[in-house]
């Protein structure tokens, strides 16, 4: 069998380079872990209660295509009470299988074969792959350590063709942690009104800002109608094996969307949906809490970052950070794997993000902080004998 | 009270045993102030002890039996149960001892080496007290969860896959 049978653009598509780490990480004992994306929490009891009640009532056949109609309720009045934004359940909003089931349907719902979409990067390694699989040219935009890590307008106007037809946003950042304040989403906005763009602004992480409340980009003026709003439940409620996500926008596009995700999808699974009604519901205490934990680990790994060493900005969010290594010499992907060799602690390379990402590392701090703790000493001693400062 | 103190308290009430830098990092204050945090919540006597929980079914050698007593009494006029309380938590073998709403005043738990030790002190000492008028005990087949910690769960058990986007 001579013959590929594979498409050309999926052929030409990388895979990712989270996957060697990953590889290289799993044949070893004894490793700590920062290089998981997804809470140390396991979902809140009341939510998978309520979960198993739903199947223990029968609900286990499909829902409507845009998701339960409740649950759309619920989502609209969270971004009514989070973001002051309204949406209409009936046609505003569909429940995706995870974010990421949004973004890739946002995607092939406006791009067109040789659309051009703005990315920013260091960012969450889907995006350029999603947006070429929808035929569409991703176009990359370096947001950079001295503006810890935020975009600025001037960048990506200056990336803007006639064949711009979207930017992908991504506040509070995987993998940087930064997040956009509202005046500089208000700058961001003028750009993308004067150029006529629209905005996919990925806020999975938006409950997990530790300063100051995430704002949405949605809620600026005149921009509701141009954003397509993607979050979901796997962050803030930590409940990633669930897959549930969702995307609010204007009714044209929320329809195409739809239309997609009829034909591919049907719809969310059920019992899911069930739990995550119990979460936006009566999860709000679980949030709390969790969000206190990570804001105390975040605030612990930092000092212990910059104490060794390595750079590090104390990010607004998320549940990472992303110190500097240069000063080692190494480059990202050298530092990651020694690391990994002479010590046993497991972070991801920087450039998988996106070029600006080379000379930083991720870690996560979603793990208990009897690890973390451990983590810091291992890098602590990694450090030292491997300085070249 | 300060929100750092009360998230101090809540970090140690988890783990007496954290030491004062890693509180100092997480809390953003120098570890002297953590010390001063600690030493004031000590002397306000917001901190009472550390202690350690210990899963005694793991230890062989180790033989003891718990109980719960449900105990009704009369309230003395002038000291409420305060005084009747106090004449029964200063028994050793008592571990602690609550007001209760509900069907009875006083929840007793108790710790002995043997059932006949314990049912011994609650004859004994217990029922006889003047203003005891009457008691239930419940012994403790198992436990499951003390304060707040699950028994048979290590926390290692990380179900999630090593690195992911």
């Amino acid at each position: 069998m001579s013959k590929s049978y594979l498409a050309n653009h999926v052929k030409e598509l990388q895979p990712s380079g989270i996957r060697k780490f990953f590889d290289l990480a799993s044949q070893m004992e004894n490793v700590i872990s920062l290089g998981v994306g997804e809470p140390d929490f396991v979902t809140p009891w009341n939510v998978i209660e309520a979960s198993y009640h739903s199947l223990e009532q029968g609900y286990t056949a499909y829902t409507a295509n845009a998701g339960l109609f409740e649950l759309r309720e619920e989502i609209s009045k969270y971004l009514q009470d989070t973001f002051s934004i309204s949406y209409n359940p009936e046609d505003q909003l569909l429940v995706t299988v995870g974010a990421s089931q949004a973004i890739d349907l946002a995607l092939r719902a406006i791009v067109d074969a040789g659309d051009e979409v703005i990315v920013v990067e260091p960012c969450f390694v889907s995006y350029s792959p999603a947006i070429s699989l929808a035929g569409g040219v991703p176009v990359s935009v370096s947001a950079t350590a001295d503006n810890e890590f935020k975009v600025t307008p001037e960048q990506i106007e200056a990336a803007i063709t006639p064949r711009t037809k979207a930017i992908v946003l991504c506040s509070p950042n995987n993998p940087t942690g930064a997040v956009l304040s509202k005046q500089e989403l208000y700058g961001i906005a003028q750009v993308v009104r004067k150029h006529d763009l629209i905005v996919l602004s990925d806020e999975i992480y938006a409950e997990l800002a530790y300063d100051e409340a995430a704002t949405s980009i949605a809620s600026v003026d005149g921009m509701k109608e141009r954003t397509i709003l993607i979050s979901g439940f796997s962050k803030s409620f930590a409940m990633t094996g669930w897959r549930l996500g969702y995307a609010a926008g204007p009714v044209a596009i929320m329809q195409a969307m739809t239309k997609i995700h009829q034909y591919t999808m049907m719809c969310a699974p059920t019992m899911a949906q069930h739990g995550a009604l119990e979460a936006l519901r009566h999860g709000n205490e679980s949030v709390r809490e969790m969000k206190t934990s990570y804001r105390q680990r975040r605030n612990f790994v930092v000092k212990a970052l910059n104490e060794m060493g390595l750079s590090c900005h104390l990010p607004g969010g998320a549940f990472y950070v992303f110190p500097s290594i240069k000063e080692t010499g190494y480059t990202s992907e050298e530092f990651a794997q020694k690391l990994l060799e002479e010590e046993r602690v497991a972070v991801v390379p920087g450039h998988v993000f996106g070029e600006s990402g080379e000379g930083y590392i991720r870690c996560s701090y979603a793990t208990s902080i009897k690890q973390l703790d451990e983590a810091m000493k291992r890098m602590d001693r990694f450090i030292k004998q491997n300085s070249k400062m | 009270m300060e929100q750092k103190e009360i998230e101090l308290l809540k970090l140690l009430e988890k783990n007496g045993r954290m030491d004062n830098d890693t509180i100092s990092k997480m809390l953003d204050v120098a570890p002297v102030e953590v010390e001063e945090m600690i030493k004031k919540l000590e002397k306000e006597h917001a901190i009472l002890g550390y202690s350690t929980l210990v899963d005694w079914s793991t230890v062989y050698e180790y033989e003891g039996v718990a109980a719960l007593i449900d105990v009704k009494v009369t309230p003395v006029r002038g000291v409420g149960f305060d005084k009747i309380a106090s004449r029964i938590y200063r028994f050793p073998e008592v571990k602690a001892v609550y007001l209760m709403s509900g069907s009875y005043d006083l929840s007793v738990s108790v710790e002995g080496k043997t059932m006949m030790e314990v049912s011994r002190f609650v004859s004994d000492k217990l029922s006889t007290l003047d203003t005891v008028l009457s008691t239930t005990t419940h012994f403790i087949l198992k436990k499951y969860k003390h304060d707040g910690i699950i028994f048979d769960e290590g926390d290692d058990d990380d179900k999630r896959i090593m690195v992911t986007p």
